[in-house]
């Protein structure tokens, strides 16, 4: 019998090593797996490499995972927001090391790495200083960048509601990076508001199949804090 | 130049809420542009896009509707219209970057006569950029406007010449409705259309970092 369902946190991020890519879903608190990022924190993994849209807002989840001294680099598209105090000073320090891709081309390359495409060409950053060293090309007359497929260790993803074979749903504006980073993963552990049984999810409502996920564990979190 | 009545914020929005269609799609971006949304004219049907992935987003919520799950891309709670739809961060900025937006309205630090844009980062020295999609924008959207004030809190110009600040996009914008004025990016630099009331051609001129060339009729 397939059963993705993890008894706790722990199991779910056991095994994950030091210099480990991490993916972390959530745009803003909403869709982030704040459970996952704390139980990160106690796994004690270091030397990490996150990638996030964000890099994190006051002292807890991924702000706490970093002023812990745990990550090395982070590859985002907005660091900056109100209250990333910790990414700041870390940043200003020089204790971190920041790659910073526009949106799109983060999402691009995600999609990318679960596609098992290689690397791609966009319009995005084209003559701009994001693109300086890159590879470029004409293609009908239109400028590209040439951007590689950006795979992770392991991505936490938040579910709204999942099953044993890690079928996911989503709520609202809480989707945004989970279902690709899902997708992009050597492990993806995902955290869920709900567990479903079996057969009882609408399959057309299914965003993320389970072929794309190894674990959950149930976190019935609540609504999206800050 | 004593009586020059600059437009408000709001009035800014509102000015260029005027321009856009019926049908369209459409994104705004943060700050002066978010105002656009509510000023849409009544009857026009507008579907609004939000980068992290929002189709039909509505107004701000009444206390009581206030949702959590749904954000929109300042992380400001928002409403679904009837309508909207929900899709992840690969499909929203593919609806980006393949040019299925009508419109993009932006905020810049300078805008070049040639289209350049510069929105995102300040300087070259700029501790720790921050970018999101506002470069996905600039290449996608079928428009790029900007909604801006004319000049600086100093007072110098963001119409320019050369963008001094780092790029986000090449030749990226095609209108702008500034506090003074709504100018158009044509092929011969800037064009202005539309000055607010009180705005002579030489005090516009004179609060401009490049040469203007005006085809409006009002206001002389």
């Amino acid at each position: 019998m397939i059963d993705k369902i993890v008894p706790d946190l722990s199991a779910a991020l056991s095994g994950v090593s030091d210099g480990a890519t991490v993916m972390v879903g959530g745009f803003g608190a909403v869709g982030q797996p704040d459970a996952l990022i704390e139980a990160l924190i106690d796994q004690g993994a270091r030397d990490l490499t996150v990638i996030a849209n964000n890099a994190g807002t006051g002292h807890t989840g991924l702000a706490r995972l970093m002023e812990a001294g745990r990550v090395r680099r982070i590859i985002c598209s907005f660091p900056r927001s109100a209250g990333s105090v910790v990414f700041e000073a870390l940043f200003k320090a020089g204790h971190i090391a920041l790659e910073i891709v526009p949106q799109g081309t983060l999402a691009e390359r995600i999609r990318a790495a679960g596609a098992g495409v290689g690397a791609f060409f966009t319009p995005t950053g084209y003559g701009t200083r994001l693109a300086e060293g890159k590879e470029t090309r004409e293609i009908d007359g239109k400028h590209y960048v040439m951007e590689y497929a950006l795979h992770a260790d392991l991505a936490l993803v938040e579910a709204w509601q999942a099953d044993r074979w890690g079928n996911l749903t989503y709520r609202r504006s809480g989707r945004n990076f989970n279902p690709i980073m899902a997708s992009a993963a050597t492990l993806t552990v995902a955290q869920t508001q709900h567990l479903a049984e079996l057969g009882t999810l609408d399959p057309e409502s299914v965003v993320t199949p389970g072929i794309f996920v190894d674990r959950v564990v149930h976190v019935p979190y609540g609504d999206p804090k800050g | 130049m004593t009586d020059l009545v600059p437009l408000s914020r709001t009035q800014m929005a509102s000015r260029a809420a005027q321009d856009i269609e019926e049908g369209w799609y459409v994104n705004l971006g943060i700050g002066i542009p978010t105002l656009i949304a509510d000023h849409i004219p009544n009857g026009r049907e507008v579907v609004l896009h939000s980068e992290n992935g929002i189709l039909g987003m509505g107004p701000a919520p009444a206390a009581a509707d206030a949702d959590p799950w749904l954000i929109n891309a300042g992380k400001q709670q928002v409403t679904l219209l009837h309508g909207g739809s929900f899709f992840h961060h690969a499909d929203s900025f593919a609806m980006i970057r393949g040019g299925h937006l009508d419109l993009c309205v932006l905020g810049a630090f300078e805008v070049a006569r040639n289209g350049d844009l510069a929105n995102w980062a300040t300087s070259a020295a700029d501790s720790a950029p921050a970018v999101g999609g506002a470069m996905d924008l600039a290449v996608g959207a079928r428009r790029i406007w900007v909604v801006t004030e004319h000049t600086t809190k100093d007072g110098a110009p963001k119409l320019v010449e050369r963008c001094a600040y780092p790029l986000t996009a090449l030749g990226a914008v095609s209108r702008i409705y500034t506090n003074l004025a709504v100018v158009d990016v044509t092929a011969d630099g800037f064009e202005v259309i539309e000055r607010a009331p009180g705005v002579t051609r030489e005090a516009l001129q004179a609060r401009t970092g490049a040469p203007l060339r005006f085809r409006e009729t009002a206001h002389d």
